[in-house]
Parts: C-alpha cells; structure tokens; sequence
C-alpha cells in the first residue's frame, strides 16, 4: 500500500494534476459499488432524488469551480428541461431516452440565449443578469400553455427505455439513473481535463493574459456555460422521469439557491464535492420534512457553519488534510 | 536574399503605426497626440518618468484601451476599432508591467496554453489532455531557449520573479508574433536574468518588431535602435540612444539621475 501511496505521489509530481492516483481510483470504485449496491437497502425513491441532485450540482460547479462564474439562474435549465422532458414524453409520447435528451438539448438552448447576456458582465452583475433571466423564465413558465400553470405537468408516463425496458420497475428506473448520473460526471471529467478545459483553466487564472494569448475569451465562457446547463438539464429531465411531474418548484430562484448551497457545502472546484453536497442537503431535507422545525433553518445553520469552518467545503477541506494529501488528492487554492 | 536584406536595410518596413493616438482618463489627458512607428527587425524603446504613460500607450496600441483619439495600424491594416483577442491573432502580442503567468499551471502547461491556439487544439472539449502532448517538443525548445529547462515541472506562482518575467516572454514567444510589446521586461530581475533577456530580445528582433518600455537604460543603450522618450503623455524625444541622451530637454527629465 505504501509503494503504491508513493508510486501515486511520483505520478503527480511529473505530470501535476492529472495523472489519477491508485487512492483515487480505490476510493471512486468504493463509491460506485456502494451506489450499485444502495438501492437493496436505502429507499429508491430518495437515492434517485440525490442522484438528479447530485448531477445537478456538478453541472454547476462545472461553471462556478472550473470557470469561475457564478450562475444564481440555474433552476431555469434544470426547471426548464423537466418541462420539456415531461412534455415530450407525454404528449409526443417520446421514448424516455429522446425525452431525456430533448430536455438537455433545450436546456443548452436556454443556456446559450442566457450565457450569450450574462457572460458579457463579471462578478455580481453576471450572478444579476442570469437570476433576472432565469425569473423572466420562471414567469414565461406560468403563463405558458404547455407548463400548465400552477400545476404543472402531472402524471408523466416513465415509459420504456429504447422501446423495451419497463421504468415503473424501480430498480430498472433506479440503474437508469445511476448511468445517466455516471455518463454526466465522465462528461464533466472530459471536459474540464481536455484542451478545452486547460483553456477555461488558464481564464480563470489570468484572465487579462488569456485575451493576449489571442483567446476570445467570451466564446470559452458561453461554451462552459452551455454545456453547465445541458447538464443541469439532463439533471432536470432526469428528475421529472422519476417523479413524474414537472412544477414550477424546479424554476423558481429558491432551487437556483440550493444548488449553490450543494456545491459550496461540499467544496467548489472539486469533482465530487458537489455530489456530497447534495447528498447532505437532501438527505437534510428528507428527514426533516415531517418535523415541525422548518428546514431552511437548519439548512441555513449547517450553511453558515460550513462557510465558517470549512471554507472550502467537505470534500475540499479533506483534500487539503494530511490525510488527503496522503492519499494523493490536491486542492487548488 | 541579399535584396531583401538590402531593402530591410535601407528602408525597413513600418509594421506598427499610431497617428495622433490620445487618451483622455475623465479631464486628465494621459496620452496627447503621439505618432509612433515600429520597424521591423528593429528594437524599439519606449522610456520616460513614472506616469508619463508609457503603458497606456501600450494598452492603446494593443487594444486592452481604446483611444479617446486616433488611428493604430498593424501591418498596413487599420486596428483602430478592433478588440484585443483579434489583435493579438493577427501578431500583436504584449507581456504586461506585472508579471502575466498562469500562477498554478506548470512552466510546461504555461507555454502549452499559449501554443494550442496556433496549433488548433484550443476548442476541443472531447479530447483527453494527452492530446496536448504533441506541443511538448516546441514548448521545451521555447523553454530551454529562455533558461527554464530546470524547472519546466514547477508551478509557475513558485517560481522566482525573474524567471517568472523569463516565463512570460516564452509564452509570449509561442505565438510566433510579428510584433512584440514587452512592458519593462527587466524590471526587478537579477543580472543574469537581464543579460538572458537582453540576448532574447537581441535575437527574437531580427526576424520582427519589438517595441520595450524599459528604465535600464543601460539596456535600452546596449539593444535598442530607436528610441521615444515620453513625458506626461507626450513625445519629447526621438532618435537612436546617443542623440535622445544628448537632448537637454531629456536629460532634464530624468535630472540626470538615471543615466547610466
């Protein structure tokens, strides 16, 4: 084990940040295997509620942690594609796969026409730009036709996967969204550690050398912005699948709000972290939801409380321990 | 061949032009109405006291400001309304007064960025990050050529801030640009590092147009062909070392305590 601790520590000192150590790899298949394993004794319903929301939460750290714009409108994207997916599944009685990639496809369109206003500002006045837009959305979704109004598209079919696999069977909805969840997070991984990415990387750091370098810097920004919201997308069509509605909650700036909640919680600019995090909130929100005590409450302390103590999130906070150094994990300052 | 060197010569070629370029920061003037032309195959000074606003005109000339007043061209093309990122496409690429690096990419990663532009291999999101590796090849030539064979695995922001400044002029170098504006490339380095810099500059000036803010003007004597003296935002002198040095009005300036 040690020779292997030292082989990783070896590996990333020549080739820094990106070569995956053995601790990683032990450490990512412990998490796999225990998420193929859940459903046998956690309920399924709740594990495929954290899993849209963990995929949700990546999908904006993608924005936040790897190209450092901060988004407060993403519940249009994960919103919106949930309308979308719900509507293409039940009035144009799309297979759930189409449906799903409808809902992203949409999603990433939103994407474009908000990144397109927002990336041409910074800092507070780009968080402004994306909530004012995301709330013309959520205004447009409750007077629209097809979103139903206050109630929402309600009693969407699951459908069968590519014709043949029944979805109201919950461990085949429960394994197709644990590989949905998967192939999103291989795409985020691709993405931030790809060409494209080292580009976004090197934005981030130095903006101003970037321009100077040649970058038209903007087109990177709405890249990462469109895909960010594909993805969150994909979170939304997927969640509407699984619930089978879709309601103006999933748009409203509140769900905007958590999901920056999820990635700070759990260590912004980290894979996993966001995953963490929404693990925590959910699981926060779903114990709590049959006490008296109102959740945001404690929400809000366990908010404060990390923003106090563990400034860069759970994951985040280990990474930079010993023991995550140890095991060959770094965090970026 | 020997026509060309001939011509280059006698009457080298303008690549950079500014007409009447001012800049004017709400009622204060930083820049009033200075012509400048850039040779090629010429080192080029631009020197004068603090605030005489050496790096706005840099700024103006690569496009980062845009001029209150006045035309810019770049090899016979008019620039003027152009943004920075296309301006730097097009050859005209500039380092900055404070040290411009990519503080936590490798030394390595740092010249890989600014080559994958060239090289088309910027937009792809779908390609993992050994794609990148057919770059290491021109980037250690670039690396080694400025002395940082050493430390091309180090982090950029751990590196010293001379060899930082080293750094910046390799990746600057990447781009294989037409004309170079380098904002006081020598500033707080150790002697050895100005003597690597200086031979850079030397070497790098015989196939382009580099134009240099510098205080040493020691350096600016050794280097430069031509240089253009500014004072509060205006040109007070031009010419090669020796007749600038000897203008009165310039000596006065620098009340003969920077002379070398």
């Amino acid at each position: 084990m040690t020779d292997a601790i030292d082989t990783a520590k070896t590996g990333s000192a020549a080739a820094p940040a990106r070569s995956v150590g053995t601790a990683q790899i032990v450490i990512l298949a412990a998490g796999l295997l225990f998420l193929l394993l859940a459903p046998m004794f956690l309920y399924p319903i709740f594990l495929m509620k954290l899993l849209c929301f963990a995929l949700f939460a990546c999908a904006f750290n993608l924005l936040l942690g790897y190209t450092g714009l901060l988004s407060f409108g993403h519940a249009a994207f994960f919103g919106g594609a949930a309308y979308f997916t719900a509507h293409a599944v039940k009035e144009w009685h799309l297979t759930p796969e189409f449906g799903l990639l409808l809902g992203a496809a949409g999603a990433a369109f939103l994407g474009l026409i908000i990144g397109f206003f927002a990336i041409r500002r910074k800092g507070i006045y780009f968080a402004m730009i994306t909530l004012a837009l995301s709330q013309m959305f959520y205004f447009f979704c409750l007077q629209a036709e097809f979103t139903k109004g206050e109630d929402g598209i309600q009693s969407v079919p699951r459908g069968h996967l590519f014709g043949v696999i029944d979805l109201l069977v919950p461990t085949n909805m429960y394994y197709l969204v644990l590989a949905v969840f998967v192939i999103g997070l291989l795409i985020i991984w691709r993405f931030i550690n790809s060409p494209f990415g080292m580009i976004l990387k090197s934005i981030r750091e130095n903006e101003q050398r970037a321009i100077s370098l040649g970058y038209s810097v903007q087109y990177y920004k709405l890249g990462a912005f469109v895909m960010s919201a594909a993805l969150a997308g994909l979170a939304g069509g997927l969640k509407t699948l699984v619930f089978q509605f879709a309601t103006l909650t999933d748009v409203t700036w509140q769900m905007s709000g958590e999901v920056i909640l999820m990635t700070l919680l759990g260590g912004i600019g980290t894979l996993i972290g966001p995953i963490f995090g929404a693990g925590l909130v959910v699981t926060l929100q779903n114990y709590l939801a049959t006490s008296d005590f109102p959740v945001t409450i404690i929400t809000g302390v366990v908010f404060m409380v990390c923003v106090l103590l563990f400034r860069r999130g759970l994951i985040g906070e280990f990474y930079a321990s010993r023991l995550g150094r140890k095991l060959g994990f770094e965090h970026r300052q | 061949m020997s026509l060309d060197q001939a011509k280059t010569h006698e009457q080298p070629r303008v690549v950079l032009s500014a007409r009447g370029l001012s800049k004017t920061f709400g009622s204060f003037d930083a820049v009033k109405n200075v012509d400048i032309d850039v040779l090629d195959a010429r080192v080029h000074a631009l020197i004068g006291p603090n605030g005489a606003g050496k790096t706005t005109v840099f700024n103006l000339l690569t496009k980062f400001l845009q001029p209150t007043r006045g035309t810019i061209s770049l090899l016979g093309t008019d620039i003027t309304g152009l943004a920075p990122d296309r301006v730097a496409r097009m050859g005209l690429v500039r380092s900055f007064q404070i040290s411009a690096v990519f503080p936590h990419l490798s030394v390595l990663d740092n010249v890989r960025v600014a080559l994958q532009r060239p090289n088309r291999l910027a937009t792809q999101f779908w390609k993992p990050m050994s794609s990148l590796d057919r770059l290491n090849g021109r980037a250690d030539e670039l690396i080694s050529a400025v002395g940082l064979g050493k430390e091309r695995n180090a982090i950029a922001a751990d590196l010293s801030y001379g060899r930082k400044r080293v750094l910046e002029i390799a990746t600057t170098l990447a781009l294989d640009p037409k004309v170079l504006l380098l904002d006081e490339p020598m500033a707080g380095m150790g002697q050895e590092d100005v003597g690597v810099i200086a031979e850079i500059v030397r070497n790098v000036a015989r196939e382009r147009a580099v134009l240099m803010v510098e205080h040493n003007l020691k350096v600016v004597a050794d280097i430069c062909d031509h240089v253009t003296v500014l004072q509060r935002g205006e040109i007070l002198a031009e010419g090669d070392y020796a007749t600038v040095s000897e203008d009165p009005r310039v000596r006065t300036a620098y009340m003969g305590t920077e002379e070398a």
